[in-house]
């Protein structure tokens, strides 16, 4: 049985890491959901959050692998029990000037933002869990979504961590 | 302190990791090397193609347990290398490449002779480099052997700018590396140890399957001891034969789709499987659900991630296998096991490696048996990849680590002929074989130039069917006999060696065999030996693809 298992792996920031990173999962058949990566607070190192869709046994061949590059300085796995995760979202909608007040309604149930006007389309930027960002895409759908841009799930544990 | 340039730098470094030999081809893009390499700082040779360069680094390595140092241009030379590094990433062999590159300020401008031979290298090495700056490059050397030749060796490749090899700096060698990714230092989990032992001790029908991993380690020895200690049978791999003395009651040789068939028989009928330095190779397990099925899996292998990559694992020791082997022998039991022996040397009275010597055609198998008793197995014996290569895995006697010399994983045609020439640099005057097919030969011919240049005392023995002979027994075997692209209309290799400089013997009588090989191999210099074989005969036994190990065709004594 495969799920959603979400890997935090910090990695040394350097040249071609990303594109190790990637090559490792394309070579080996190992499917992304989505990665991010960002500098963390040592310059040094990245960290990735990294969505997979993995069983057990094909979880740990992916991280034994990740473990084995020269770059890659840690991997944990995130118990999403325990975890802050949040996905960004911005997402342009069509608007006629009657519907703005449904759509501003609509933006602030899910505590977005409206970023952005035009006299027939709206931006919204949205930041929560991805299924909240989900749930509120299905809603908006019914206007006409023009663009969306996602920047996947970054995610770290709660609580102090040693 | 005087500040060397690159080039210098480069120089130094390698005689710090004490490098006895580069196996290289010039360009434009490492002449700054070359106008060094000019005064003799250790021993370069000149192979004539890069894929040689990088194939000779790995024999080289193979046969000595060193670290192989192959050099190439940027581009082209570079490209040229990529199928020797991915035959040693396959084989875990400890093999430094160092590449030119355009300057720079050029790269990514699609100059001349430029290839991201990094990005092109990444999944077929341990690790790489690109020095950009002069400040790092004692460092990135330093990184690159000591990647190289630790935990579960690799290739790795250093790619340097030619504006980097010419800018000066102060030279410093590291004393350490500082690679907080890397650590192949692993600590066995003592509780596992025991609970390993225990399993062993109470097994009835134990395996060890021994692979490449004991060879590199260097745990032959202990391996012996454990195994008669607790008198258990051990089945070598293809990259382990040499791990365990074939000609030991207890050896089943090899396993797999060409293994034997008391080796196959023992694996089905085990209840304990013990892989120490093994990855579980398809060619090993044929259909994965029918191999050892009675058998709990210890695995002993120094790399994480092989641990149920491909068999279900029972206990793990991930450590050292000679490390692991010391560790297990003390807690091992002596153990009769007479029942289990008895059937073993029933099956291998029964059912013995076997061929048909008969017509007035020379055998290829004979050719590997006659090798064998003129060298009384002790020759460093190279393979190409194909029949040849599994007959040569069959029918002659290893016994010492380190002297059979194959592409194991990636199966590389081509491979044997710098191989040997590599080995033959690595134990001088020592007596090294490449033992050819027809086809592999053609592939990396221009070797020869090479070991009549140094006059490398190679013997090559081409097992010669006038076939690509694997691919022809598949189109046999599992498709009408239509042999597509498989005939070979070949040179006169006579004339070929000849024109090398290197001496030449053909044999097509079979009443000369013995006294023609013995020739060859009395011989001081290089020599080529064109062997006419039975041309449509077959590895046997053999698991057909898709197959489950029990159920291998061919090669029974009694076989028509």
């Amino acid at each position: 049985m495969t799920s959603k298992r979400i890997l935090s792996v910090t990695v040394a920031n350097k040249p071609g890491v990303l594109s190790r990173i990637t090559g490792l999962f394309s070579r080996r058949n190992y499917n992304i959901n989505s990665l991010n990566v960002g500098e963390t607070e040592n310059p040094e190192y990245s960290r990735m959050t990294i969505v997979v869709d993995a069983d057990d046994r094909t979880l740990e061949q992916i991280k034994s692998q990740l473990d084995k590059l020269v770059e890659v300085i840690q991997i944990t796995e995130l118990d999403r029990t325990n975890i802050v995760d949040r996905d960004l979202a911005l997402i342009r909608v069509n608007s006629s000037r009657n519907q703005r007040s449904e759509i501003i309604q609509i933006v602030d149930t899910f505590r977005a933002r409206i970023v952005d006007l035009s006299t027939d389309t709206i931006m919204i930027e949205a930041t929560g869990t991805p299924s909240k960002i989900e749930a509120l895409i299905e809603i908006l759908k019914d206007f006409g979504i023009i663009d969306i841009v996602r920047t996947g799930l970054v995610a770290l544990n709660r609580g102090v961590v040693e | 302190m005087s500040k060397l340039t690159g080039a210098e730098i480069f120089i130094e470094s390698l005689k710090r990791e004490q490098v006895e030999v580069i196996f290289g081809y010039p360009g434009g893009k490492n002449i700054p090397i070359y106008n060094l390499l000019y005064d003799n700082p250790f021993k370069h040779i000149l192979v004539r193609h890069e894929q040689a360069a990088a194939h000779a680094a790995d024999g080289y390595a193979r046969s000595t347990g060193k670290v192989g140092v192959c050099l190439a241009t940027s581009g082209p030379g570079a490209t040229n290398l990529v199928t020797g590094l991915a035959t040693a990433y396959m084989d875990s062999v400890p093999v430094v490449a160092f590449t030119g590159q355009v300057d720079t300020k050029s790269i990514g401008t699609d100059a001349f002779q430029e290839a991201d031979i990094r990005g092109i290298t990444m999944p077929v090495t341990k690790h790489n480099f690109l020095v950009t700056d002069i400040k790092d490059l004692a460092r990135t050397i330093k990184e690159a052997f000591y990647i190289a030749r630790t935990g579960r060796p690799g290739p790795v490749l250093v790619d340097m700018p030619i504006d980097v090899l010419g800018a000066r700096m102060e030279f410093e060698y590291p004393e350490t590396v500082d690679l907080p990714g890397y650590d192949p230092d692993l600590t066995l989990n003592g509780d596992r140890l025991e609970r390993a032992a225990e399993v062993i001790n109470s097994a009835k029908r134990p395996v060890i399957f021994a692979g490449g991993g004991v060879v590199t380690s260097g745990a032959a020895e202990v391996l012996r001891e454990l195994a008669r200690k607790a008198r258990i049978p051990v089945t070598t791999s293809l990259m382990g034969l040499g791990a365990y003395p074939i000609e030991d009651e207890l050896s089943l040789g090899m396993p797999g789709m060409h293994g034997t068939r008391y080796a196959n028989y023992a694996l089905c009928e085990a209840d304990l499987l013990i892989g120490v330095g093994v990855r579980f190779d398809d060619r090993v397990t044929g259909r994965l659900d029918a191999f050892a099925p009675k058998a709990k899996v210890v695995h002993i292998d120094i790399d994480p991630a092989e641990i149920n990559k491909n068999v279900e694992t029972f206990i793990s020791l991930v450590g050292d296998a000679k490390e692991v082997l010391s560790k297990l022998l003390p807690v091992v039991e002596e153990i009769e096991r007479k029942e289990w022996l008895a059937q073993i040397a029933e099956w291998k009275r029964k059912y013995p490696l076997a061929y048909k010597d008969e017509g007035p055609e020379i055998k290829p198998q004979a050719v590997v048996q006659e090798l064998n008793r003129l060298t009384e197995g002790k020759a460093i014996v190279v393979t190409e990849v194909g029949q040849h290569q599994m007959w040569a895995a069959q029918y002659y006697n290893y016994s010492y680590p380190r002297n059979f010399i194959t592409s194991g994983g990636l199966g590389t045609m081509g491979f044997g002929l710098p191989a040997a020439l590599g080995a033959q640099v690595g134990r001088e005057g020592e007596l090294v074989i490449d033992i050819s097919g027809d086809g592999s030969f053609q592939m990396n011919v221009q070797e020869l130039a090479t070991i009549s240049e140094y006059n490398l005392p190679v013997k090559i023995v081409i097992i010669n069917n006038g076939t690509l002979g694997m691919v022809r027994q598949w189109q046999e075997l599992l498709h009408e006999k239509r042999y597509s692209s498989t005939i070979l209309q070949n040179p006169d290799f006579l004339k070929l060696a000849e024109a090398y400089g290197i001496k030449a013997i053909r044999i097509d009588d079979k009443n000369q065999l013995s006294e023609k090989l013995n020739e060859a191999l009395e011989y001081a210099g290089p020599v080529l030996v064109d062997v006419s074989v039975a041309w449509e005969e077959n590895v046997w036994p053999m698991v057909p693809p898709g197959a489950g190990n029990h159920e291998m065709i061919g090669g029974e004594q009694d076989d028509k």
